[in-house]
């Protein structure tokens, strides 16, 4: 989540669940809370019970929005110019929690004499190739930073370094998980906040058009609904009060997805509600350990605890790889210490300081290997195996049509799941083989079905979305051929090892030189507890460590996920505490454990004034207690214990050394929240309001800039895109979730009480908009876009409204999106209409788009791709992949 | 006797007579309504988890009895969900005795149209055999004369459903192997 991780130096919720009853005010914006996150949303309604305000900002009226105080209906994909407008109402009438921002922001910092904003160019910041689509973000520095940036930058694409494209599509903005990027020196500052090049000016210049009636214009949003949010909000923050942001999935799958939650943190920043109680951004993540999987990532350009993976081009050796992090101030500076740690847990003996810690074992990144850019090389031959396990891509993914073609281009697929998912039966039943795409008999692809074992039979711990591991233990043994991922890869290991023994080819040695002995339990399976054991990492004494303060970079220290140290301390699975909340007070200290070192506010030294004394009696959390020396409170204060608040380090000071008593990001090289990022993102230093990648209107703020300038296409046949302003695809889409289903389907449409609760997929239409197609309601409706047409049964209803977009009326279709053909309830996915556009950061795609909605159940068989392909002639989009503009 | 004890237990007379004149309570139950227990109550054991869906992480009771899982109820211990569970998580006894869950693995031969049985071993050495091929294949120890040591032949696709004990064995694995296109629901 580059997005938090840029501007605070974590990646990960800053705050919990349970204390958002603290506030005063809560934002959802992006997120139907009360549907997809149905029990914390209790916490939500506690709050509402002692007087919050809660606030629901989102295109359709929900049980979210039924049980919150205001409810403004928006225009889907149109959050930045909301939120901006928010930041400029904020800047504008001197709202702002002035003694915290100047403390604790980069608001103070002046930027380079270069820069220039996207109002000076028309919708771009300076430093874009149009040619190439990207960015060259040398000049978003802080003033006096650039000489030394030349030097060599950890972050995306410095002056000086050889291929700054290459390394945005590596998506090293994402290594920001749990360390800001490094900036090289300290910025000079103006506490005045009145020097034109201040980040605090910048950002008053660039919010400046964001105006009520802007909003109105790109939102849909009255002048007066405005007002309202903008009040509840700026009343109910600052020294007494404080305000939350709840945000989900329809904030970050966009192409400026990241920037969304960009202008979240910036509004939060001056608002003075980071690291604060009642305060913070809650990201509401989707699966049961997406965090977990994000901080021990199954992702291709980070290694377990956000270190980044080695780029070819930039990573020779150990001393490049951790040259661009190591000695800078803040704790990432310790970032050799955790990569030789990992090195150690991974390659044991092997691993010495005379062969670099086995540092050439790790393969190397040359650009973007994220999922789509998969997709692609499978559906050009150039990736034949394929292991895909808990998920289904068929369903789940943008662009079904693309993902079912890639996965018969495959030599072999591994599915693992529990029930007969659409992925793995693609090759039988899927959409294709209706229409005559694809030939089972034709199809070349070796499938093995392997079959999971579910979450009662393993013990194991995943990580939730306030950042907090909770251990699960195994109730039962798997059915049948049944085994865990655990299980089976460590099998999958022992076979490769087994097979590959005796190699003398070097291409074999880090499989063969793999750490791979874990303890068993008494059923014969892997012992979980033996992995967490080696994850939380190991001293010299072959002790458990209690902190990622132990690591050494000397190779005595071996450690699989530096930020997950400390949860086998004290050779204890502290991940499976379970004490009561009853028995505890309202923080629950002694319920799982949170990474970092168990803190459950981060940033919490911002919950005290510069001087350490809390803000207020009402807002009271963590505080410098002067008589022990030491900071004290309700949490674990994210800070150096004993670190006076009056401390300056010296000017060479490096590492944790150089964090100021008043410096509360202590993973950011500055110590302070980023209101503007002056490196780690690739599409600008400050959230811009862009149309989706297809859109039914202009972009008022920018005529000549429709769209992200570093929006990512994935250019092949499959994939094409529909002109914006197009009369053939009028209307907005936007898919969601339902309270009764999860994701893909796979865990919900096979149950027997879920399915009979939504038993069928459907679309949701205002009546102005069932009036001028002729939809009625409880009919059928066929969606078209350019990648598919899908039908749907008619919901026609006020919940979703007409938007007046200054002289235009603009519709939208709501689409709950886990339907696939296999299981009890099968039904079209809303899926196949999505086409892959990506934002830069992440490579995350656009669920929002354009299409058609007609009357009645879709065509069958070939007379569906020829009416597809009759819409993509009328829009005018040839075979080819359309380029449009900006 | 026998029948006198019958007609005591005729339901109709016990409302009549006993404290329950509606008819709602005690005279209303049976021999066998009056010794029904709940599953919670039978369970052999009482083990907790967490719920596998979304990422609130409500916490579980697992009933098991006789090796099977006879109930799943919220857990009220815990400080984020106080014992409430949502649809889904109530449902989840369903997802993991379901009838129609695969517990046998499948082969699909290319180019077949049918399913085939495989045994688990046979199935895991086939698929050890196809990594180290497809691996070997498209090795790549330089792209454009710069040290790459990978592989770009598998890519694996899943773990946000899974334990981070497992993604770690995950990435550990495919990382040794030189296979980097490894991604999760995370990027979707």
């Amino acid at each position: 989540m580059p997005g938090l991780g840029t501007s605070f130096g974590r990646g990960g919720a800053t705050t919990n669940l349970m204390d958002l009853q603290n506030s005063d005010c809560i934002l959802i914006q992006g997120s139907n809370m009360a549907e997809a996150h149905p029990v914390g949303f209790q916490w939500v309604v506690e709050a509402k019970r002692r007087g919050a305000t809660v606030i629901h900002v989102d295109p359709r009226f929900t049980r979210t929005s039924a049980l919150a105080d205001l409810h403004v209906p928006i225009r889907a994909g149109s959050d930045i110019a909301f939120l901006g407008a928010l930041i400029n109402h904020v800047l504008s009438n001197d709202l702002y929690f002035r003694e915290y921002v100047v403390a604790y922001t980069n608001a103070a910092a002046l930027v380079e004499e270069d820069f220039r904003d996207t109002e000076d160019l028309g919708g771009v910041f300076s430093g874009y190739d149009p040619e190439k689509g990207s960015y060259e973000p040398s000049s978003w520095q802080y003033a006096g930073a650039t000489e030394a940036a030349a030097a060599g930058q950890r972050d995306p694409g410095q002056s000086g370094t050889p291929d700054s494209a290459g390394r945005h599509r590596s998506a090293r903005s994402e290594t920001s998980g749990s360390g800001g990027p490094a900036v090289e020196a300290k910025p000079e500052r103006d506490e005045t906040l009145q020097h034109p090049r201040c980040v605090f000016q910048v950002l008053k210049r660039h919010y400046a058009r964001y105006t009520p009636e802007m909003v109105q214009e790109v939102c849909g949003i009255s002048p007066e609904q405005f007002r309202k949010v903008a009040d509840a909000l700026t009343s109910n923050s600052g020294p007494e009060r404080s305000s939350a942001i709840c945000y989900a999935v329809g904030w970050t799958h966009h192409s400026v997805g990241v920037q969304k939650i960009r202008a979240a943190a910036i509004l939060q920043g001056l608002l003075g509600n980071i690291g604060r109680p009642g305060g913070g951004i809650m990201a509401l993540r989707g699966h049961a350990s997406i965090q977990g999987s994000t901080d021990i990532p199954t992702l291709f350009n980070i290694l377990p605890g956000y270190i980044p993976m080695p780029h070819a081009h930039e990573h020779e050796s150990l001393d490049d790889f951790v040259a661009e992090d190591a000695g800078k101030t803040g704790y990432w500076g310790n970032m050799r210490a955790y990569a030789v740690s990992l090195l150690k847990s991974w390659f044991g003996d092997a691993a010495t300081e005379e062969n670099d810690y086995c540092f050439d074992y790790l393969p190397r990144l040359t650009g973007n290997h994220g999922t789509y850019e998969t997709v692609k090389a499978q559906l050009e031959g150039g990736c034949k195996g394929y292991f895909v396990v808990g998920e289904n891509p068929a369903v789940g993914s943008a662009n079904g049509k693309m993902q079912r073609l890639a996965l018969a281009n495959l030599d072999w697929l591994v599915v693992r799941d529990m029930q007969m998912i659409e992925t793995a039966t693609f090759w039988k039943d899927g959409p294709e083989i209706e229409t005559g795409e694809l030939v089972t008999e034709e199809i070349g692809t070796e499938i093995f079905f392997l079959p999971a074992a579910a979450h009662t039979e393993k013990a194991g711990s995943f990580t939730q979305t306030q950042r907090m591991l909770q251990w699960r233990d195994k109730a039962v043994r798997p059915p049948g051929d049944s085994m865990s991922e655990l299980d089976f890869y460590y099998e999958l290991g022992e076979r490769l090892r087994a097979k590959l023994a005796g190699s003398t080819d070097e291409m074999d040695r880090p499989l063969l030189d793999l750490t791979w002995e874990y303890e068993k339990d008494d059923d014969g399976d892997v012992d979980g507890e033996s992995v967490l054991r080696e994850i939380n990492g190991t001293g010299p004494d072959g002790a458990a460590l209690s902190s990622y303060t132990e690591l050494k970079d000397d190779g005595s220290t071996a450690c699989g996920c530096w930020i997950y140290c400390g949860v086998y301390a004290d050779e204890v699975n502290q991940a499976r505490r379970r004490k009561p909340h009853w028995e505890q007070d309202q923080v629950a200290a002694e319920w799982g454990w949170v990474w970092p070192a168990n803190r459950r506010i981060l940033y919490n030294r911002a919950s005290a004034a510069p001087d350490g004394t809390p803000w207020s009696e009402r807002k009271k959390y963590v505080w410098w207690d002067a008589d022990e020396g030491t900071w004290t409170g309700l949490d674990v204060p994210d800070f150096i214990p004993d670190r006076p608040p009056d401390y300056v380090p010296d000017e060479d000071a490096q590492g944790p050394d150089a964090i100021g008593g008043k410096d509360p990001f202590i993973m950011q090289t500055d110590g302070k929240a980023w209101l503007y990022v002056p490196v780690g993102l690739a599409d600008g230093p400050m959230p811009t309001h862009y149309e989706p990648p297809e859109s039914p209107v202009p972009n008022p703020l920018y005529p000549d800039q429709q769209r992200n300038p570093a929006l990512e296409g994935i250019e092949t046949p499959t994939n094409p895109m529909n002109p914006s302003f197009s009369d053939v695809f009028p209307y907005v889409f936007t898919s969601y979730r339902l309270t009764e289903h999860h994701t893909a389907g796979g865990m919900s449409r096979t149950l027997p009480y879920l399915t009979e609760l939504q038993p069928e997929p459907f679309c949701e239409v205002s009546p102005t908009l069932a009036q001028e197609r002729g939809l009625e309601h409880l009919g059928w409706a066929t969606i078209v876009t350019s990648r598919s047409a899908i039908e749907a049964r008619v919901i026609v209803t006020d919940r979703i409204r007409s938007l007046r977009l200054g002289d235009r009326r603009v519709e939208q279709v709501g689409l709950p999106y886990h339907w696939g053909r296999n299981g009890i309830i099968p039904g079209d996915s809303p899926n196949d209409l999505v086409g892959a556009a990506l934002d830069p950061n992440v490579h995350i795609q656009d669920k929002v788009g354009t299409c058609d909605i007609r009357p009645g159940r879709r065509p069958r068989g070939r007379a569906l791709t020829a009416y597809v392909e009759d819409y993509r002639r009328r829009a005018g989009i040839g075979a080819e992949s359309e380029k449009e503009e900006g | 006797m026998a029948v006198t004890s019958r007609i005591g237990e005729w339901s109709l007379l016990r409302q009549f007579t006993g404290r329950d004149r509606l008819g709602r309570g005690e005279a209303a139950q049976s021999e066998q309504s009056r010794t029904l227990e709940p599953r919670t109550v039978q369970a052999d054991r009482v083990v907790e988890s967490i719920c596998p869906y979304c990422a609130v992480g409500c916490g579980q009771k697992i009933f098991v009895k006789d090796e099977k899982v006879t109930q799943i109820e919220g857990n009220p211990a815990s400080p984020i969900s106080r014992g409430r569970l949502c649809p889904k998580g109530s449902a989840s006894k369903q997802l993991v005795t379901s009838p129609t869950r695969v517990t046998k693995v499948r082969y699909r031969r290319p180019h077949s149209t049918e399913w085939e049985d495989l045994d688990r071993d046979t199935a895991m050495d086939m698929i050890a055999d196809r990594v180290i091929k497809t691996r070997k294949e498209f090795w790549e120890w330089e792209s454009d004369g710069k040290r790459t040591r990978r592989t770009l032949g598998i890519a694996s696709l899943g773990g946000a459903t899974l334990d981070n004990e497992e993604n770690y064995l995950m990435k550990k694995l495919y990382t040794a192997m030189g296979a980097i296109q490894i991604e999760n629901q995370a990027r979707i």
